[in-house]
């Protein structure tokens, strides 16, 4: 029997195979980071600084994990800014009335999973593209929210909700640390260690040889969607508790960030290819730029102007090489 | 050769040994119209049969019965001994029927061993975590027992080539496959050296003692690698032959039905 000896490739042989493409953002985050840590040493470098980015970042984070799983099956999310002000406001709403923080969050992740699963449904059974549900939902979540409260912000005062969903603080960590801590597990945990996670990437990659496979794939895109709008109920919990309050504005511009850190990160917008600590980096490094823009002084017409640059230009960097393959 | 096996071993000396396929009379309609009349056929294990036949023969409908994606209207499919009726696709993979596309049902992204266990991946633990390691160790020994030559069972799908693809979606159908592994035009988009590493690979199976059913447009192919032919045309089953027993010339006059 002949059988196939391999020769370990050497280093040099080695280091010459690695995808670069696969690393972008993680050059990207030094570069930044560097770059900031040189122009404003004075500010950016503090602690307090640098955690406030993470902190900052927790939201965007944990929603750009779920869309992680959306795109890697070849799906997009976009009814998950509404959804973060639906959540929020209703689990205000609701501590107002009941006092009690955990009926309160419970009524907001509901309402992440019934839009996950309106998502989801239309998607595999009705059979439309997500681009066109998520796109209609969202307009449809946002209209609920505001039509909620009439417009009006709703505080949020209760100690034990602003602590655990704000300003807490365990073990000398921010409680939003914690929370960035939980999902990158749990994402991870989903994505790399789980059959779902393998059915997710196997999805996006071909649709037809998942279901000659045997793998149930209404199934796993329904999940997906259902996932990326609890991530965004949890984000609306986050911002209600941090900002003590919760208005319909909240979450209005964040689709465009989770999208660009989910694919900064390295997450194909074509499917089949995910990563969550990717998306960690992606978040971090897009809550680095803002805060290095604030801190250089610059406008928020212009903060939202280099902003786009500097995603466009992220955006291609990652992109690039990966449809050689 | 060598006589380790990776496939079961079917022919336990003492017990005949069952036709790992059995088709009879099988016949499909589609509302009025005909796509195959009573269509007889035994594969044998370690026997290769070449399914022949012009486009729109009923080649595709005959193909899609065995994998369970169609149900006859009528006829019986038996397995190892034991009438099947398969449900739906992963009811005839369940009771060990596996199919190699042509257009590969892989996952490009994913690694080798990945392709190997798509949905039926092993875990390990109480908590099922994916069992990466055991899964790549025993993709490696099948691809080194077929002599399947690819960088490593932990390679990415999308670096290997159209053959190499080809040869870890045969090695998958081995692995799985308890009655009949159907080749369905495997070579079709293969150059012509992967096309001949394809059909080394296949006759490899068939020295296991695999029972093999290939669909293949190639008559080149076809007196290559099978040993019966069985020919359909128009729905038609217009012959069943031994490869040693016929020529090129009249399996092309079988097929068109004209004489040469």
């Amino acid at each position: 029997m002949s059988t196939t000896t391999q020769t370990e490739p050497s280093l040099l042989a080695r280091a010459s195979n690695v995808k670069w493409s696969n690393y972008v953002v993680y050059i990207g985050f030094v570069l930044v980071f560097v770059f900031f840590a040189i122009t404003q040493t004075q500010y950016f470098l503090n602690p307090t600084n640098l955690t406030n980015i993470v902190i900052q970042a927790a939201p965007i984070t944990i929603m750009a994990i779920g869309m992680v799983f959306v795109l890697s099956t070849g799906e997009i999310d976009l009814s998950i800014g509404s959804t973060v002000a639906l959540s929020a406001l209703t689990a205000a709403v609701v501590l107002q009335s009941t006092d009690v923080w955990w009926i309160a969050a419970a009524a907001g992740l509901a309402v992440g999973a019934i839009v996950g699963l309106v998502n989801g449904i239309f998607i595999t059974w009705v059979r439309l593209p997500s681009f066109l549900v998520t796109l209609a939902t969202m307009g449809l979540v946002a209209g609920l929210a505001r039509q909620l409260t009439d417009l009006q912000s709703v505080p949020v005062t209760d100690k034990a909700f602003v602590w655990i969903f704000g300003g807490g603080n365990l073990l000398g960590l921010p409680i939003m640390v914690w929370w960035t801590i939980a999902a990158v597990l749990v994402g991870w945990h989903l994505l790399r260690q789980r059959r779902y996670g393998a059915h997710v990437l196997a999805v996006g990659n071909s649709a037809a040889a998942s279901r000659v496979s045997g793998i149930k794939v209404n199934r796993v895109r329904l999940m997906v969607f259902v996932g990326s709008a609890m991530t965004a109920a949890v984000a609306g919990l986050l911002y209600a508790g941090r900002l003590q309050g919760a208005r319909y504005t909240l979450g209005e511009t964040d689709l465009m960030t989770v999208i660009a850190a989910a694919i900064v990160g390295g997450t194909s917008l074509f499917g089949g290819k995910g990563t969550v600590i990717g998306a960690l980096i992606g978040s971090l490094l897009m809550s680095m730029i803002n805060n290095g823009l604030i801190l250089s002084g610059l406008n928020v017409s212009q903060q939202m102007i280099v902003r786009g640059a500097i995603i466009l230009i992220a955006v291609s960097f990652s992109l690039r090489g990966k449809k050689n393959s | 050769m060598p006589s380790e096996t990776v496939l079961p071993d079917r022919t336990d000396s003492g017990t005949p040994a069952e036709t790992p396929l059995r088709l009879v009379g099988i016949h499909k309609s589609f509302g009025g119209v005909v796509a195959i009349k009573n269509f007889d056929l035994d594969v044998k294990a370690g026997e290769i049969v070449a399914l022949v036949g012009d486009n729109g023969a009923g080649k595709s409908t005959l193909i899609k019965i065995i994998s369970g994606l169609y149900q006859p209207t009528e006829g019986e499919i038996w397995l190892n001994g034991q009438e099947a009726n398969f449900r739906d696709a992963s009811d005839a993979r369940a009771k060990g029927v596996e199919v190699v596309y042509q257009d590969l049902a892989l996952v490009v992204d994913q690694p080798v061993y990945m392709n190997m266990f798509l949905g039926r991946e092993l875990t390990t633990g109480p908590l099922k975590i994916l069992d990466r390691k055991r899964m790549a160790t025993e993709t490696q020994q099948l691809v080194d027992a077929l002599d399947v030559r690819i960088p490593s069972a932990k390679a990415t799908l999308s670096d290997l080539s159209g053959g190499q693809r080809q040869g870890v979606a045969i090695c998958r159908a081995t692995h799985w496959a308890s009655s009949l592994v159907l080749l369905d035009e495997p070579t079709a988009a293969l150059g012509v050296a992967e096309t001949a590493k394809v059909e080394e690979l296949i006759l490899k199976l068939k020295a296991r003692g695999a029972a093999i059913l290939i669909v293949s447009h190639n008559m080149d192919q076809v007196f290559r690698i099978a040993d019966r032919v069985s020919v359909l045309r128009r729905g038609t089953q217009v012959a069943t032959r031994s490869l040693a027993d016929t020529t090129h010339n009249e399996l092309v006059a079988m097929i068109t039905g004209l004489a040469s």
